[in-house]
């Protein structure tokens, strides 16, 4: 169910994010948007501020060409057709309904339910923003056209560090869950269940990236 | 297979060392106790959580995070749109004073004498006749009303005056094609720009504060003001300006800062 590339770009990305995340609360400690919040220097990557700003700029590489590959794939190969749509209002109401009465579904891996197409396509639009947002405030001046776009360089700062908020949670979320079902961990490693050839496009997509 | 018979783990070897080992160490072996183990165990668990820090200034990692800070200065060169100008403010948004910062607080700020000050210059220059303040002022000025962002993350919205900086070059027959501008300051500081930078048209030496002659805390008698580079590589008290094609570190990029800086 997930091709060799989809593995090796989400193993990737957890280690770009890693960088990003430990980095960036570096950064933040040194001017904190909200008084009260010190991120614990043990969370942190980088001795001193100029540290983390060194890794959270060899780290924005690995992030984006690796993240841009992924949407690339996602897209170009259809798996993100496939597996994220369509989404029914109908089975989200459901799907919410069994998961807070614990009788979630999860034998078949290599179907999505519709919480998890939201979850999943919703990290990859704060992943977009995240980087827009970061485009912005490193280059405010070249990038002006972009920065404008949410108003004076604080606002940028803010949502930076919300999409930050917003993937801690996913993560949180997406571990625990993993955790929870092992074998969607070991998907991930070894490439989960094989698509039957009439399990659909899904299983065309599969061959081609092996073919 | 028969489910109570185990292959043999993967893990075990097939050979076993030869004993001798055990009596021939027996004094190293007796000082290996539980407690100590685990103690070992616990401190090398607290080092892996550590090691984000500490791994950092380690000569490998810090010699390779330098030179991917050195290839981000080479995309920002290419990344710099040499025309294109950063947003200006409206008087109204000016915030006065300005913000402090330098690399001490601002109670150690050693003012500069206006009166015997002299601004010297060095490298590519035609003309090396030291100015100074009163020639200065005599130039014609620039206004800025510009925003000031910290590599910290904080910024405010300044009001700076003062010659344009290309035009000043042009002036005293600097060579335009070098490619650093160094300024060296009274207080030991160092801070260098590349060219495009120097020639932006929003780069000056600036005089002035809101319509004021700067104060001893932001720069007093003159201080760099460019739109397109962070706050750090705005260098104040300014006592000496070179122009060369030789790079030498600078005051930040030696802290491991990023050189280009540009925003």
């Amino acid at each position: 169910m997930h091709p060799p590339p989809v593995r090796a770009m989400h193993w990737i990305n957890a280690v770009a994010i890693f960088i990003m995340i430990g980095s960036g609360w570096k950064i933040y400690n040194d001017d904190v948007i909200l008084g009260f919040l010190h991120v614990p220097d043990f969370l942190t990557i980088g001795k001193w501020a100029q540290h983390g700003l060194q890794w959270h700029f060899f780290g924005m590489w690995i992030f984006v060409l690796n993240g841009l590959a992924y949407l690339s794939y996602g897209i170009a190969s259809g798996r993100f057709r496939h597996k994220l749509f369509p989404i029914s209002p109908r089975e989200l109401l459901k799907t919410i309904g069994d998961a807070l009465r614990f009788r979630l579904a999860h034998d078949d891996l290599t179907h999505y339910n519709a919480v998890q197409k939201i979850m999943y396509l919703g990290v990859m639009a704060v992943g977009v923003l995240i980087v827009i947002s970061g485009l912005s405030l490193w280059k405010p001046v070249q990038f002006s056209e972009l920065a404008d776009l949410f108003g004076n360089f604080q606002t940028i700062r803010v949502v930076h560090f919300l999409c930050m908020a917003a993937i801690v949670a996913f993560i949180l979320v997406h571990v625990t869950l993993a955790l929870l079902v092992p074998r969607s961990l070991v998907a991930m490693l070894t490439g989960g269940p094989v698509v039957s050839p009439d399990g659909g496009p899904a299983a065309g997509a599969k061959a081609r990236a092996a073919g | 297979m028969s489910p109570h018979k185990h292959p043999p783990s993967l893990f075990r070897p097939q050979a076993l060392p030869n004993r001798s080992v055990l009596t021939e160490n027996k004094k190293l072996i007796d000082t290996v106790s539980r407690r100590n183990v685990l103690r070992g165990t616990l401190s090398l668990g607290a080092l892996t959580l550590l090691s984000g820090c500490d791994v950092t200034e380690e000569a490998p990692v810090q010699s390779f995070l330098r030179t991917v800070s050195a290839w981000n200065d080479r995309v920002q060169g290419v990344l710099f749109r040499p025309d294109h100008l950063a947003p200006t403010f409206s008087p109204a948004q000016v915030v006065k004073p300005p913000r402090f910062n330098a690399y001490y607080p601002i109670e150690e700020v050693k003012p500069v004498d206006g009166a015997t000050w002299q601004l010297e210059l060095a490298g590519r220059i035609a003309n090396k006749q030291p100015w100074t303040a009163q020639q200065i002022y005599q130039l014609p000025e620039q206004e800025l009303i510009i925003r000031h962002i910290c590599v910290e993350g904080w910024d405010y919205i300044g009001q700076w005056s003062g010659p344009n900086l290309k035009n000043f070059l042009q002036r005293i027959g600097a060579d335009l094609a070098a490619k650093y501008v160094y300024f060296h300051c009274n207080d030991d500081f160092t801070e260098s720009i590349d060219m495009a930078a120097a020639l932006h048209p929003q780069t000056i030496l600036a005089t002035k504060y809101a319509g004021d002659i700067i104060t001893d805390p932001f720069g007093f008698p003159l201080r760099l003001r460019t739109s397109t580079k962070l706050g750090y590589k705005n260098a104040k008290w300014i006592r000496a300006i070179e122009v060369s094609n030789t790079f030498t570190e600078t005051f930040w990029s030696k802290q491991g800062e990023n050189w280009f800086a540009g925003i």
